[in-house]
This record gives structure tokens, C-alpha cells and sequence, in this order.
């Protein structure tokens, strides 16, 4: 398996080599900073487009055919008018939280983009406490939607705020539930080990047998809520609160919770594939050798982005077949089913370890 | 229909004979028309009611020669929508309903200047253009008759000044239209509903007034534009039967089918809605593909799509188009087959079942009370069908199931729906092969007067009674045509039905209750 430190670790000689310590570390965070915009903004683009035809395909459409073949440069022109509008101050609004609002939502969804294991050594966060890193950087996001509901002066928006701030509260708690299932089947929280032991020993879906596949089935639920898209999207609700919390917002400023909405569903995806199927890890069937090393050969990045999008095409399958619940109902699933069923797989997987009864 | 004698009652009398035949079983109330008769008939009011177990119906009249303050008794505390229907005349000839609870204007502006619809009334000349926003008052008036018999005023409120008062409309994706809201919330539980109305009223009732009979029909269209056919079918039928003209077998049957289309048309459309207003957006187009079936074989025959133009006085444009028939049955199996589908996507659905069943709940008696007919009606058990009970065209010699259940909520609401595409299929098939032979149109002078006298024609329209009520002075444009909306009803419920739930049901319960605003509004 490629392992991508031999890369960071030759920019890193030449840097040093050439230059002080401080300014070489320097450079490399500029680096890595653009690395990860650029990645952010690429991926928002590609995950648009997929979502626009996809679910145009489950509709008895086309989609965008136009702009460029299949309107391939379809977003791209997208995003380009979404740079050129005008940002419109609101009169009676509060300004400064008004602008914060979108920069806390982007910001949170970037740090917690950064977390995803890319490849063997492409890790960009990675240490002990990972998982813990990334729960609390998502938690960051609420705020920002929170903050916009609330400084939009906008009844509409307030409403979507304060379903918004329900819902992603509730539904953390089983994200951080079934995390915990995980981490008890691991033993680690370092998104790198969690990798590393996936590629020796098998993919913790499988390793953890049926709570790891309970847990899974938890966590997609929860985190597509947690993305605040169909059918937990009440906070945006278009056919009641227009939409919801950033009724408000235009231009660049809107863009970023569109941005944000996109890559959010990337990541959670992401964390899906990195903490159950595996993440970089390559699929390995015991007894295959032959099987086995022909998949080594498939580098990590295309296993962990194959996995992630397979994962998004699962959640964007739900978005475009249910229709949306209701708050009430909402919180009713997460705290009457949802989180009990995560308690009691917490549960069945400390069962499992203790026992030895994992694969 | 004529309506030669129509029962006159004095004022002072109205209330204890309306209570009387609210007693009798003529339980609801089918119109309420206002009316100015000039200076020797004075202002007044005609009413129809009908029996709802033996359809029997009734028609009764008041006036009053006062015009600078004409006062009438109010019948709203026995028919709860007489409320909205007063207003409504409140607004359009001024007349003041004694002890009504909230005599407001509900279509013109607050500060509108006089009663558009009396016969001396200037309304151009009164209200220049008015540049400043419409004012919206949270209290209202009552006129309450003191025992001594002067008339003293009290203010009721609507809204108090700290109600959380959320406005759902006019621009908003759920309204189906430019339909205004004012809703009162208490968190997410709504407490009370008031709708504001008027934003696309055209003055299609005045504007019939100077209108010749055939360019009357071209409004009828665009009332219910998903009930064209059936409201310019009502028109039609209305004045054919006024000039005593007698419409071919062939006119009848293509009348038929082509009103059944247009059932299956908006019924399909109101899945479509429902569907896009839950969020299940993949099933909204599922309907709009099989709805592009339907509109195509209206462009063939008809030419229009939306605004159809087919009907006119003494039978049809045109003759119907070679293709016809064979699209037409070519379109029953598939949409058959594709009822099924749409019953796996959405019907099954486990979120929309928890959204709609026991959501919006109205009794019998709230539907018979508040006018609401149609699959509306027909949800809660009130077997309102004009096509069963008081049979017109072709649907004497078809059968046909009413379909019923006694829910009346937002679910039963939506697989009346559903169940009534299927019967409106069956309708078709039944007449398809059986044209008969004949003219499409009956020869007609070229200028139409109608003899001088009262009609009515109600038809089943696709969301409910659909009524025409024409008076006549034997001009070539009608002294008064009224229109019974079908919509009007189903908005004024809205307060009722969705009292108590969420703002999420306020659109699930305005979704199936189905109203198309053109025809709210008139």
C-alpha cells in the first residue's frame, strides 16, 4: 500500500533544507490551508452536479444538459454567478452576528473536512483524540445557524433557528453514540489507527458483525439529519418556512450555507466510510490472496472517495424518495427510537469486545 | 334551472324562518348572493339551501330599500359559512349584517371607497391609484341591534398586539397562489388562522355585468383554471337552459368526457402539490409526467391547455379531434398502471401516513356547516356529488360509485382523491366507444339575449359545487351572474381544520384541502 508520508516527508526535507524551521512549517500550513480550499471547493462542485443528476434520473428528467456536454460546466457557472451577486444589507438586522453566521457554518464545515483520512499518511488533523476533535467541531456549525435565525429579524428564519438548534442537538447525541460503538470496537479515536486497523484486520462493518451494521444504519440516519437534507430538512422546509434560516442571506453569504450543505453531506459520508467501511483500507476477503492483492493495488484515495460517494448516492436515494417529517415527529424518532436503539448497540458491541466475540 | 319563485322575506322575519329550515334538515347553505335590484327593489340578498339527505333545495330572498345604511340579520351563527360569504357582500354592496362578528372587508382594500358591485356605485372615480401599503387592521367591527331597535357598534379583535403572527403569504410556495395567511402561533402550534383574500381579484362578477353572454364564457376559464371545463360547462348549460336550447346527445357525451379529464387533470395535479408541498419532490413529477398525457389531448382537440375555450353556448368550438378517441383509450390503461405507482411512492409511505392521517380533521357536520363539498366533503362522510344528486349531462346514463369515507382527515381527503381518478376512468371508458352521431353545435342567433328571469346550474367541478346564477333583464349582458366558488369555502375552513396543529400541517391540511386561488378570489 502507498503510503503518502513518503511524499509530505520529501516537501518537508526540501523545505528544511532551503530554509529555516519556522518558515518551512510555515509554508507547509499555507500549503496544506490551500490543499484543503481547494479540495472543499472541487468536491462541492462534483457532489452539485451529482445531486442536480441524480435526481433529475429518479425524476423521469435530464437535468442540466446545456452548459457544456450533459451540462458538465453547469455549476461551475453556478458558483461563478453566485461570486458576481450582490450581498444586500438588511435594514433592522444585527449586523455583526448577520455576517459571522456564515463564516462560523463554513468554518465548521471545513475543520471537520479536514479530518477525513485521505490515504495511508494524508491525514490532515490526525491525532489521539480525533473522533472528540471532530464532534466538537461539527457541533461548532448549530451556532452559525443558530446565529443567522436569530440575527436575521425574520420570523420565518427564527422558526427554521430554533428547529435547526433541536434537531442537530438531538440527533449528536446518537452520532456520538454510535462513534462510542466504534471506538469501543477500535480502541483508539485517532482516525489514522482506526484506518490502519481496518487494513489488517478487515472493515469494522464487518469486524463488529450485526451492532456494527446497527450502528451504521444509526449513523446515516442521524447524520443526514445532522446535514439538516430531506427528510430531516424542517430547518430549510422549503414548503413552509421558504427556507427556513437563511431566508435572509444573498450572494457569497448565502452561497457558503450552500457550500457548507453539500460538503457536510460529503462529510458525514466520509466519517461513515472511515469509522465502518474502512476508510483508505483496501476490501479484503480472508483466503484470497490473489483476490486481496490485486485490491492493494487500487490506491487508498479512490478507496475512501469510492466509498464516500457510494454513501452520498445512499443519502441523496433518501432525499429524493421520502417525504419530509415533522418536528414533532422528528424529535419523537431521535429521542423515543433512535438513541435508545444506540444505547443498547453501545451496549451489545462492549458486550461483543469483552467477550471476544468480534470477528 | 329557473328559479320562478323564489320565497321573499322580510328582514324582521329571516332569522326565525332560516332557523326554521336549519331545523327542517336544509342544513346547508349553497349561496348566498347579494343583489342590488336598483331604487324600487333596494339591496338585498338571495339564498339557497339545500336538504343534504333528500337534495331537496330552497331559495329565499331579503331586502331592503335603505341604501345609505342598509342592515340586514345575519344567518352566520347558523351556517358558519355565512360569515365569509356576508363579507363578502359586505364588501361588494355594503349591506351591514346585523350581529355578524366580524364585518370587515375580504376582498378590496380596507380603504377602498364605495360598493363596487351597486349599480350607481363609481369605483374608478373614488380610488385613484393608491401608491401606499394596504393597511391590515387587527381589530374589526360588530353592529349589534339593541332592544330598543337602534343599532349600536363594538370593536372585536383579531389579533391582540403581543400574538406571535406569522404571515404565510401571499409569495409563499404552500399557498398554491397569492393567498395570504395571517397566522397565529403559539411555538409551532397554530391558534388561529385569518385569511386575507382579494390579491388577484379581477372583479370577474362585475366585470360580467357589461360583458355580452359569449364573452362572458371566456371568464370561466380563468376562475378554476383547473376546473375550466366544468365551471364553462356550468355557464353554458345555464344559459342554454335559459334560452331553452336543447344541446345534441353528442355535445352531452364529449361534455362528459371532457369534464371527467379535467377531474383526472386536477386531481393528479393536487397529488403532484401535495407531494412537492411534504417534500417528496421525486413523486411531484411523477404527476406532471402523466398530467402531460391529459393536457396533450386537450391541445389536439381543444387547442388550449390550461385556459380550454371548448365549450360555448349551444354545444362545442369545434368538433373533436380524429384522435380522440384513441388517445383517450390509450390513456386509461396507463393511467391504471400508474396509480399503482404512485400508491408504492407516496401512499405507503410511512412518514406521510404519520403526516396525514388524523391531521386536519373535519366532522360531517363542520363540512356541511362550512359549505365544503367535493372530495372534501366526501372525505368526512357528506355524500355532496351534484353528478348523483342532481344529474346533468351524460351521467344519468353512466354508472358510477361516489366514493366516500368518514375519516375527514388530511389522508382520507387525499385517497378520495385518488379513488375518484379511478371512477373518472371508469366514466370515460364507459362513453368512449358510444359517441353518438350528431352536431356539435346548435345553430344560435348572432346576438344572445337572454329572456328575462332567474337560473341556476350547478355541476360537480373538480373540487367541489361549481354554481352559476344568473339573473336576467332580457339584455344581451346579464344584470347579475354569480359564481358559487368552489375554493371559497375550502379557505374559510382552513381556520377550523388546522386549529390546534402544527405550521408543518397547516400545509399538509391546505394541500388537501385543495384550493385553486383564481377561484377563491373570483
Amino acid at each position: 500500500m502507498f503510503d503518502f508520508t513518503t511524499v509530505t516527508q520529501w516537501i518537508d526535507n526540501l523545505l528544511t533544507s532551503a530554509m529555516p524551521t519556522w518558515a518551512a512549517t510555515l509554508i507547509e500550513c499555507v500549503l496544506v490551508a490551500l490543499a484543503v480550499i481547494t479540495l472543499y471547493a472541487v468536491f462541492a462542485i462534483i457532489l452539485i452536479y451529482m445531486e442536480r443528476k441524480i435526481c433529475a434520473f429518479f425524476q423521469c428528467r435530464l437535468g442540466p444538459m446545456r452548459v457544456g456536454k450533459w451540462g458538465s460546466i453547469q455549476v461551475v457557472s453556478d458558483v461563478l454567478k453566485m461570486l458576481t451577486k450582490e450581498i444586500i444589507d438588511m435594514k433592522n438586522v444585527d449586523r455583526l452576528l448577520h455576517k459571522m453566521a456564515p463564516f462560523l457554518v463554513i468554518v465548521a464545515s471545513m475543520l471537520t473536512f479536514s479530518c477525513l483520512p485521505w490515504n495511508k499518511g494524508a491525514g490532515i488533523i490526525d491525532f489521539n483524540v480525533g473522533i472528540f476533535f471532530f464532534l466538537a467541531a461539527g457541533s461548532l456549525g448549530v451556532v452559525g445557524i443558530l446565529l443567522a435565525g436569530w440575527s436575521s429579524n425574520n420570523k420565518y428564519a427564527l422558526i427554521g433557528a430554533m428547529r435547526s438548534g433541536a434537531q442537530i442537538i438531538s440527533y449528536e447525541v446518537s452520532i456520538g453514540l454510535t462513534m462510542l460503538t466504534m471506538i469501543i470496537l477500535t480502541g483508539t479515536m485517532s482516525f489514522s489507527e482506526i484506518c490502519q486497523q481496518q487494513a489488517d484486520y478487515g472493515w469494522n462493518i464487518f469486524r463488529g458483525h450485526i451492532p456494527a451494521v446497527m450502528a451504521f444504519i444509526v449513523y446515516l440516519i442521524a447524520g443526514n439529519a445532522e446535514c439538516n437534507r430531506g427528510p430531516f430538512d424542517m430547518p430549510e422546509a422549503e414548503s413552509e418556512l421558504t427556507a427556513g434560516y437563511h431566508v435572509e442571506y444573498s450572494g457569497m453569504h448565502f452561497g457558503f450555507y450552500y457550500l457548507a450543505e453539500y460538503l457536510n453531506l460529503f462529510i458525514c459520508a466520509g466519517m461513515a466510510s472511515t469509522i465502518f467501511l474502512g476508510g483508505w483500507a483496501p476490501l479484503h476477503i480472508y483466503g484470497l490472496e490473489a483476490f486481496n492483492n490485486i485490491m492493494d493495488y487500487i490506491p487508498g484515495v479512490v478507496w475512501m472517495v469510492g466509498k464516500t460517494f457510494f454513501v452520498v448516492f445512499l443519502l441523496m436515494w433518501i432525499r429524493w424518495t421520502f417525504p419530509r417529517l415533522r418536528i414533532d415527529q422528528l424529535l419523537s424518532l431521535e429521542w423515543k427510537y433512535l438513541m435508545p436503539i444506540s444505547l443498547v448497540i453501545l451496549v451489545m458491541m462492549a458486550l461483543c469486545v469483552s467477550l471476544g466475540l468480534t470477528l | 334551472m329557473t328559479l320562478d319563485n323564489i320565497k321573499t322575506l322580510e328582514p324582521a322575519k329571516l332569522r326565525t324562518e332560516m332557523e326554521s329550515l336549519k331545523k327542517a334538515g336544509f342544513d346547508y347553505l349553497v349561496n348566498l348572493v347579494g343583489m342590488d335590484w336598483g331604487e324600487e327593489g333596494g339591496l338585498g340578498v338571495v339564498y339557497e339551501l339545500e336538504n343534504t339527505e333528500t337534495h331537496a333545495t330552497t331559495w329565499l330572498k331579503t331586502s331592503t330599500a335603505d341604501r345609505e345604511n342598509p342592515m340586514l340579520p345575519t344567518v352566520s351563527d347558523i351556517w358558519q359559512i355565512a360569515n365569509i360569504y356576508e363579507r363578502e357582500v359586505f364588501d361588494f354592496y355594503g349591506i351591514k349584517f346585523v350581529d355578524h362578528p366580524d364585518m370587515r372587508r375580504i376582498f378590496l382594500r380596507e380603504d377602498w371607497v364605495g360598493y363596487p358591485m351597486r349599480k350607481d356605485d363609481k369605483p374608478e372615480e373614488q380610488n385613484p391609484l393608491n401608491m401606499t401599503n394596504e393597511p391590515l387592521a387587527d381589530t374589526t367591527t360588530q353592529y349589534i341591534l339593541n332592544p330598543d331597535g337602534t343599532i349600536s357598534t363594538k370593536q372585536n379583535t383579531i389579533f391582540t398586539e403581543d400574538e406571535y403572527v406569522v404571515n404565510i403569504g401571499p409569495q409563499h410556495p404552500s399557498t398554491h397562489g397569492v393567498l395570504h395567511f395571517r397566522v397565529s402561533l403559539d411555538g409551532e402550534i397554530i391558534k388561529k388562522i385569518d385569511p386575507v383574500l382579494g390579491y388577484i381579484h379581477r372583479g370577474v362578477e362585475k366585470l360580467n355585468e357589461s360583458y355580452t353572454y359569449p364573452q362572458t364564457l371566456a371568464l370561466t376559464d380563468r376562475l378554476d383554471y383547473l376546473g375550466a371545463m366544468q365551471s364553462r360547462h356550468a355557464l353554458c348549460m345555464c344559459i342554454e337552459k335559459a334560452m331553452g336550447i336543447e344541446v345534441s346527445e353528442r355535445v352531452q357525451v364529449v361534455r362528459t368526457i371532457l369534464d371527467e379529464l379535467q377531474r383526472i387533470d386536477s386531481h393528479i395535479l393536487f397529488f403532484s402539490c401535495l407531494c412537492q408541498d411534504m417534500g417528496a419532490t421525486t413523486a411531484f413529477l411523477y404527476g406532471f409526467r402523466d398530467r402531460e398525457k391529459i393536457l396533450d389531448i386537450f391541445e389536439e382537440t381543444c387547442g388550449g391547455r390550461l385556459i380550454i375555450n371548448y365549450n360555448t353556448i349551444g354545444g362545442l368550438m369545434a368538433d373533436i379531434h380524429p384522435n380522440f378517441q384513441k388517445r383517450v383509450k390509450e390513456f386509461i390503461p396507463y393511467m391504471r398502471k400508474n396509480i399503482k405507482e404512485y400508491h408504492a411512492i407516496f401512499t405507503g409511505n410511512v412518514i406521510f401516513q404519520n403526516r396525514s392521517k388524523g391531521v386536519g380533521i373535519l366532522s360531517k357536520e363542520q363540512c356541511i356547516s362550512l359549505g365544503c363539498t367535493g372530495g372534501t366533503g366526501r372525505a368526512s362522510g357528506w355524500a355532496n356529488d351534484v353528478r348523483k344528486n342532481h344529474p346533468y349531462a351524460a351521467y344519468d346514463k353512466v354508472e358510477f360509485n361516489q366514493v366516500l369515507r368518514t375519516e375527514g382527515d388530511s389522508f382520507a381527503r387525499y385517497m378520495i382523491r385518488l379513488d375518484e381518478i379511478l371512477e373518472s376512468l371508469n366514466i370515460i371508458e364507459q362513453l368512449i366507444d358510444n359517441i353518438p352521431e350528431g352536431n356539435y353545435k346548435e345553430k344560435t342567433k348572432p346576438i344572445i339575449k337572454v329572456p328575462e328571469g332567474t337560473y341556476y346550474q350547478a355541476v360537480e367541478a373538480s373540487r367541489g359545487e361549481f354554481g352559476v346564477f344568473l339573473e336576467s333583464h332580457g339584455d344581451k349582458s346579464p344584470y347579475r351572474l354569480h359564481y358559487r366558488s368552489t375554493g371559497l369555502p375550502l379557505v374559510a375552513a382552513m381556520d377550523t381544520a388546522c386549529k390546534g396543529f402544527k405550521i408543518a400541517d397547516l400545509v399538509t391540511i391546505g394541500g388537501t384541502l385543495d384550493y385553486v386561488v383564481p377561484d377563491v378570489d373570483r
